[in-house]
């Protein structure tokens, strides 16, 4: 398949007064053409520093590329200078973000915020601009698209804004969008109808997905592969059908295990993952999933596994995985 | 809209009415007054002033009396200036401490959100702190030291300006930028914090996000939003700026009102306290009201009225 953005080991740190914090450690994964990539992982485990880094939108400093390359058609991102980027922010690239009801200016109408990135990008005059961004408010389903560019943020709903703010991003049909926990700040059926949205422009518009969250349902529903992260690292990644079907890592059956399910017993309780992550300050040497997993060997605290390949598309880091581990997959700790 | 101004005016009017009447009040419940300090006065004499301006007569009559004239617009006949009456005095002090006002608005305007906003853009970076250190003497140094200090470098020592005195553009300069250095340093300490807010804000990243370049997303985005805080101290700082200060009006020399301020008190010139409070209450009023409705223009979540909810 036709690779639309590479990563390649890339790491990102914050430098603080209290030293660097490691806040992702060597990535990997790639997006083909027309492909939804899920990034999975609990809050902190770095999803949103790799989405915004591929954005350049990390504040510089603290935020710097320790190492590795963002391959954008295969053209490496990190090396782009600002100039360079704005003119792939919002056009090749777009971005929706997680809380519709801050990510709007509000003193702005909504109309001229959808116009500021067609003037940017396409080079139209201001009035073919407006007419676009009204059209681009009826593609994303807004009702009065005539009535409603002319208003404020604040006079739309959630859902409604979260529309907008898609609207945005598709003004020049990008190749790629990141929507960075997109449904999260929403109410659960406004969460399927956004969702839906943007699988059909996706189909419109010939679109790559990177849809970060922690959502495991949507996860199912909407993506093609899935990225499972976990303290700056990916543990696991494969094709979504082979995650479901065969989670490889400790902590992806545990992601799993703790989605709630209609029928499961009324009396039972919500399955959690006890413990907290690793602190990046210090990062782990070994696997930092050690300390939460039910599975850890002694071996699991002081040497990161190796990818163990479970299919072409499928791998895993983890001892259990390990050739010597086979015979006995019942580790202790 | 036009119902809301209506109220506000009403409003307004009760306020200028218990400025009157608390003034009243404290004035004449301090010790002394207008001729008690003139030494030996004969008794005769004394009893024939206070007759004349009426201060004979019971407090509530004076203050009926005061009333009456007030709605005529009058504020009486001074008692210690025996050419002018207060309004006469209003009449010609306010033009000139407007005149400065207005300039040391427009500099501090200029400066004050510009200086906050470099600050806050360059955050813990050179134009940082220059910007803060200025905020920081503009704050901590009283505008006579700031006057004198002017005075001696730029009108004694290089001669470009006149030293005091009033009459050309020229001698507006000094003592508008000294009356300008306290309300433009409070701005920019204003407009630095507000503008590192907005700059965290999640609209921001979404117009960076666009493409458009860093100057628009500043001017565009971030400025008008981070701009409010500095809009709602405007009123009390123009209303301050434009009576005129007693400080700088006295050091440079100028026949403006500010000094009214603080001699009427001293000389217990009771029609002038009188007229200079309700004079000054008055546009504290007026500028609270035109913030209101700037901060509606600026900012389009602010309703002022409650219909269109």
């Amino acid at each position: 398949m036709e690779k639309v953005l590479e990563i390649k080991e890339l790491a990102v740190s914050f430098k603080t007064f209290f030293g660097e914090v490691e806040a992702v450690r060597g990535i990997s994964f790639d997006v083909g053409r027309k492909e939804t990539v899920a990034i999975v992982g609990e809050s902190g485990c770095g999803k949103s520093v790799t989405a915004n880094s591929i954005m350049q939108l990390l504040p510089m400093p603290p935020a710097f590329y320790k190492g590795g390359q963002i391959l954008f058609n295969g053209q490496d991102i990190i090396k782009k200078t600002e100039k360079e980027m704005q003119d792939i922010r919002g056009n090749k690239i777009s971005m929706v973000f997680q809380d519709p009801m801050t990510s709007l200016n509000p003193t702005m109408r909504v109309g001229k915020q959808i116009v500021e990135g067609i003037i940017k990008h396409q080079h139209l005059n201001r009035e073919e601009a407006e007419k676009k961004a009204i059209e681009m408010l009826d593609l994303v389903s807004v009702p009065q698209p005539e009535k409603r560019v002319k208003q404020f943020p604040h006079e739309f709903s959630g859902g409604m804004r979260q529309r907008v703010m898609i609207a945005l991003a598709m003004v020049s049909n990008p190749q790629l969008l990141i929507a960075d926990e997109p449904t999260t700040a929403l109410d659960v059926t406004v969460q399927a109808q956004i969702l839906e949205l943007m699988k059909e422009l996706q189909d419109k518009m010939d679109m790559s997905i990177i849809l970060i969250t922690h959502d495991l349902g949507i996860v199912a529903d909407m993506s093609d592969k899935v990225v499972v992260m976990y303290a700056g690292q990916i543990l696991e990644q494969g094709l979504t059908d082979e995650i479901f079907a065969n989670p490889s890592h400790p902590y992806t059956r545990k992601l799993l295990a703790s989605v709630p399910r209609l029928d499961m017993d009324r009396n039972e309780s919500l399955h959690s993952i006890e413990g907290t992550p690793p602190d990046l300050y210090i990062p782990p040497k070994g696997c930092p999933f050690y300390d939460r997993c039910d599975n850890a060997m002694k071996i699991c605290k002081d040497h990161m596994p190796d990818k163990s390949h479970h299919s072409n598309s499928h791998y895993s880091h983890c001892w259990l995985h390990h050739e010597l581990a086979k015979s006995d997959t019942e580790g202790s700790k | 809209m036009k119902k809301y101004l209506l109220k506000r005016l009403g409003m307004s009017l009760v306020t200028l009415w218990a400025v009157v009447t608390i003034t009243f009040i404290l004035m004449h419940s301090v010790p002394g007054n207008p001729f008690a300090q003139e030494g030996k006065m004969p008794k005769a004499v004394y009893d024939n002033l206070q007759a004349k301006y009426g201060l004979d007569k019971p407090y509530t009559e004076q203050y009926a009396i005061y009333l009456k004239n007030l709605l005529k617009g009058d504020f009486g006949d001074s008692m210690k200036s025996r050419v002018e009456t207060v309004n006469d005095m209003i009449e010609r002090g306010f033009p000139v401490s407007a005149r400065l006002g207005l300039q040391a608005l427009v500099i501090a305007l200029c400066f004050g959100p510009a200086l906050g906003a470099l600050a806050a853009l360059y955050q813990n970076k050179i134009p940082d702190y220059i910007s803060m250190i200025i905020a920081i003497i503009g704050i901590s140094v009283p505008s006579f030291i700031m006057g004198t200090i002017l005075i001696q470098f730029l009108a004694r020592n290089v001669g470009w300006l006149p030293i005091a005195g009033w009459g050309t553009w020229q001698h507006t300069l000094l003592p508008s930028f000294a009356m300008a250095l306290m309300p433009m340093a409070t701005m920019a300490r204003l407009m630095r914090s507000s503008m590192l807010e907005v700059l965290g804000q999640d609209y921001i990243k979404t117009a960076k996000s666009k493409g458009i370049t860093k100057p628009a997303v500043i001017l565009k985005h971030a400025v008008r939003n981070a701009i409010l805080p500095v809009i709602s101290i405007l009123g009390t700082t123009i209303s301050n700026l434009i009576v005129g200060s007693f400080v700088i009006e006295k050091i440079f020399g100028i026949p403006g009102l500010g000094r009214f301020f603080v001699q009427s008190i001293y000389n217990r010139d009771y029609t002038l306290i009188m007229g200079t409070t309700i004079f000054y209450a008055a546009i504290l009023i007026i500028m609270l009201l035109l913030v209101d409705i700037a901060y509606m223009l600026i900012d389009p979540r602010i309703k002022l009225t409650k219909e269109g909810r």
